[in-house]
């Protein structure tokens, strides 16, 4: 290895050197946080790199990691790297079907997969690319008795690799020495909100340079810490759970299963914080639910001091100029809400908190910064490797995504589509040239597939996807998501699809947050069988409508907006799931999927019906499918004349 | 879309979650020993009431084994007698070569043998993790003195069953609510807690009585999964009262059917699916 680190293993190895005490990784196991250093990783990666490499991994060649975020699996990721394998991690709530495609298209032999309920897909799997031979698992339980040829536990790849290493103690530095920052480091699949996946192949350099970029920007140090609790195929997650992990070299935590997650928030208290617009909101519905739950003193508290936070909070986190009594006031409030409130939510000691992947509802947002959580938004994607535009501290607003950072050029097609130039972009897309010159121009510029502009102050500003902004068929502008995620702030509402491109008006289907609404349901005595009756119900209906009037009320104040109000509306009877391909696995709408699977839906909703009989088919967690029917009553929303300005 | 998933699982007779080796682990050879326990001739009666008439059957080391029978058959009574609360009037009871006329509780529990409740004894006000350190009752050798100073012995004692206590929780998958007050719990996860007592005994025998009774499909699936990873990672020997027959068809080894008190079937699943007595019994064709 000569001059500064050029890949991950060769980071780890600096790590271990410099401060081989220091704590890589805690995971909570038992009860108890149990620390990792980073020597004790570098023993773990080295032993699973030389069993690997007996095992006949070798440079160049793919090998599947699917998990939640275990040590031992970013182990494995590091471990694939050392001997120049490229790790490809994908989602673990993926059904088995969904796994075949990545694993064929990037001809994978090799696989270190969590647990039981993963080693059974992979077999699945199996049986359609055989080529799959070696799969590892990490926890064995329920696999005690497996017998399925090259189907073992990761101990024992641990043992073979501690002997290998012991007969052969030099391959492993060689091996790592060997790694150049223009090798391809990882394998992203995208999930696509249309067509098949595509592989996004990252080069170490792009991964490092944009982590390094990042973490200039917010000034994070080896002292932060970060909740691991995405799944680690998700870029994001990646980036900031393992590759500013290893750059910067702060403190990774694992949380002790993805139910505890809210414990361990609490318990570790990040000071780094990456999380989609939808965590946040669940957060919120959350605390929403339980003040409603609360006797009415504390709410009459919350409720006062919310109200003094969203007028004063805001100002003081942007650094604006804020009376003395206000001050004082707010100070009371964080001593009798905010404070306790960010404790619960495990962001007291939260630095810098990003959120990303879809828009934020500007009430969303602010929510969160004005009880003093520093919440910005920034902007990137699985091609760009994350960071491209950050939101600089005290410049944050709800509907801008901030300013490009070092190495990042934008430019703008005369589409409005967004194109831009950065150290980190794709090296491509795997087997799929075609699929690369269309993103990726000869100038090395991207084009991103968004529309957008750069505002006064040299923020972008992303409208949507620039081939989802609509018209309707009077010329009004229909921007689709926009009017979702005004529906979707409202607690009661989990996920919107709205309609109207091309038609006279808009429409929208509604998906009702099963946990808010029932939990609402359960306070007015209503009684209910499962999802499908609660959504069925005239009650919940009535709630739902008071939502669409109040978007609609908004949309109305609008001059470019007020045209595409909601007419009418309809509950759906079951929740978009993406094992039913309606939603991505990063839980974005598939907006044309489902326009084809309910078009007697939408045909109802068009067609001025007040009920629709509709037969839905599903897909189960095991694989399995079968038909949900239902029938599903539409309602008319009131809509709103223009308001002026001033109203 | 989880709850209505599992419906058409177990009715198919599979429990998805083992995928497809299920059938491998369950039928591997070699698996089930030699009888642990061995029930001969029970006959039980309260006053003029026959519960249990001539009863014999016998356990086999590592076997899943299910008692099944109609409302009233006399399954629970058999469990209890082999608990030791009721004592039956005939027969003999032999576990491990020793033969007993009846069993005594405590007893049966030093002996290795655990059970659950068809209605759960759980101490509702006490957290989960206080409710399956009871379970870990027998191992503690310390006395009350040294337990209310917690100091040397009695302090090495619960760190040593606190860990043993948090394996059990892990295995179980309730992290999320180790310090929840089980009262406060779904019902599902409180016979979950129920079974994580009776695990926290290190039993050889386990006896679940309905361990099922009252769940949601999914609530089912999860307990058979379980039920089959205890008998596959500790090796526990199981015997089960059930009425879901999908569940009892799929996840036992040999199933003994009562009816009436007696003993009307005893076999592998499918000879018992087949066998006559059972199907009238079932189908309540005329005695």
């Amino acid at each position: 290895m000569s001059g500064s680190p050029q890949t991950f293993p060769q980071l780890l190895l600096l790590h271990a050197k410099e401060r081989p005490d220091a704590v890589a990784m805690r995971e909570k196991q038992f009860g108890i946080w149990q620390a990792l250093s980073w020597s004790a990783l570098l023993s773990m990666v080295r032993a699973l790199a030389a069993g690997l490499a007996a095992a006949g991994l070798s440079r160049g060649q793919h090998i599947v990691v699917i998990g939640a975020n275990r040590p031992r699996l970013y182990a494995s990721m590091l471990a694939a790297q050392s001997v120049g394998a490229i790790p490809v991690p994908l989602y673990q709530d993926a059904a088995a079907a969904e796994l075949v495609f990545p694993i064929s298209n990037a001809e994978v032999g090799f696989a270190i997969v969590e647990d039981q309920e993963q080693v059974d897909k992979l077999l699945e799997v199996r049986q359609r690319f055989p080529g799959l031979a070696r799969i590892w698992y990490d926890d064995p339980r329920g696999l005690r008795s497996m017998r399925e040829p090259g189907v073992e536990s990761l101990d024992t790849l641990v043992k073979a690799g501690m002997a290998r290493d012991a007969s052969d103690p030099t391959q492993f530095d060689v091996d790592i020495g060997r790694g150049r920052g223009t090798d391809v480091a990882a394998l992203f699949f995208t999930s696509g909100t249309t067509g098949t996946p595509k592989g996004v192949m990252h080069t170490y350099a792009a991964l490092i340079d944009r982590s390094l970029a990042g973490a200039r920007f917010d000034k994070i140090t080896p002292a932060d810490e970060v909740l691991a609790y995405l799944p680690p195929a998700w870029v994001g997650q990646n980036i900031f759970s393992y590759a500013m992990w290893l750059a910067v070299g702060y403190i990774v935590n694992c949380p002790e299963s993805a139910d505890t997650v809210t414990i361990d928030l609490k318990e570790i208290g990040p000071t780094y914080y990456f999380a989609p617009p939808r965590v946040f909101e669940a957060f919120l519905t959350s605390v929403t639910i339980r003040m409603e739950d609360a006797g009415r003193p504390k709410r009459w508290l919350y409720d006062r001091f919310m109200g003094l936070a969203n007028r004063i909070g805001r100002r003081l986190i942007e650094d604006q100029p804020v009376g003395v009594i206000d001050r004082l006031l707010y100070a009371l409030g964080d001593l009798a809400i905010y404070g306790p409130l960010r404790n619960t939510l495990g962001m007291s000691r939260v630095r810098v908190a990003y959120t990303a992947g879809e828009a934020i509802g500007p009430d969303l947002f602010s929510f969160y910064r004005s009880i003093g959580i520093n919440l910005k938004q920034l902007y990137g994607s699985t091609e760009t490797a994350v960071f491209v535009c950050l939101q600089p501290d005290h410049e944050v607003r709800a509907d801008t995504v901030g300013v490009p950072i070092d190495g990042v050029e934008l430019k703008f097609a005369s589409t409005g589509e967004l194109l831009l130039r950065s150290p980190g972009l794709l090296k491509g897309y795997y087997k799929n040239e075609a699929a690369t010159a269309e993103v990726l121009d000869s100038d090395g510029w991207y084009h991103t597939g968004d529309a957008g502009f750069l505002d006064a102050g040299g923020h972008l500003k992303i409208i949507d996807r620039a081939k989802d902004v609509g018209r309707l068929a009077n010329g009004a502008l229909f921007a689709p998501k926009f009017i979702e995620n005004k529906l979707k702030f409202f607690p009661y509402i989990k996920e919107a699809v709205a309609f109207g491109d091309g038609r006279e008006k808009v429409c929208a289907l509604v998906n009702i947050d099963y946990s808010a609404v029932g939990n609402w349901a359960e306070k007015r005595n209503l009684p209910y069988a499962g999802y499908a009756d609660l959504a069925s119900k005239a009650e919940v209906y009535e709630l739902i409508r008071t939502c669409v009037n109040k978007v609609n009320a908004d949309l109305a104040a609008d001059e470019r907006l007020a045209g595409s109000q909601i007419c009418r509306y309809l509950v759906l009877h079951k929740e978009l799931d993406a094992d039913d391909d309606e939603l991505t696995r990063t839980n974005k709408v598939r907006r044309g999927f489902i326009n084809e699977k309910y078009a007697v839906l939408v045909d109802a909703l068009y067609g001025g019906l007040e009920q629709q009989y509709v037969e839905t088919a599903v897909k189960f967690e095991d694989g399995r499918s079968g038909v949900v029917s239902a029938h599903v009553r539409i309602a008319d929303a009131q809509t709103f004349p223009l308001q002026k300005a001033a109203a | 879309m989880r709850a209505v998933a599992t419906a058409p699982v177990l009715a198919e007779g599979h429990v998805s979650s083992r995928g497809p080796a299920a059938n491998e682990i369950t039928e591997a050879p070699g698996r089930v020993g030699q009888v642990v326990l061995e029930v001969s001739h029970i006959s039980l009666s309260f006053g003029g009431v026959k519960a249990l008439t001539d009863i014999s059957f016998d356990i086999r080391e590592h076997e899943i084994r299910a008692i099944i029978g109609p409302n009233g058959a006399g399954k629970s009574s058999m469990l209890n007698c082999i608990n030791g609360v009721y004592q039956p009037q005939q027969g003999s009871i032999t576990y491990r070569g020793k033969t007993f006329k009846h069993m005594n509780c405590r007893q049966v529990a030093e002996m290795g043998v655990a059970r659950t409740f068809q209605n759960l004894a759980l101490f509702k006000g006490m957290s989960v993790l206080d409710n399956i350190m009871t379970g870990r009752n027998l191992r503690m050798k310390t006395n009350l003195f040294q337990q209310a100073i917690r100091w040397g012995a009695a302090e090495r004692e619960e760190i040593a069953n606190r860990e043993f206590v948090e394996k059990i929780i892990d295995f179980l998958e309730i992290q999320a609510y180790r310090k929840t007050p089980v009262g406060k719990m779904p019902y599902g996860l409180q016979k979950r807690v129920d079974l994580g007592r009776a695990l926290a005994m290190e039993p050889q025998v386990l006896l679940l009585d309905e361990p099922m009774a009252g769940m949601n499909v999914e609530e089912k699936q999860d307990m058979s999964r379980f039920i089959l990873d205890v008998n596959d990672e500790f090796g526990t020997t199981i015997v089960l009262i059930e009425h879901d027959m999908g569940v009892v068809m799929d996840i036992s080894d040999r199933v003994v059917v009562l009816d009436y008190g007696r003993k009307i079937g005893d076999g592998s699943p499918d000879e018992v699916r087949n066998n006559p007595d059972v199907i009238s019994a079932y189908l309540g064709t005329v005695h």
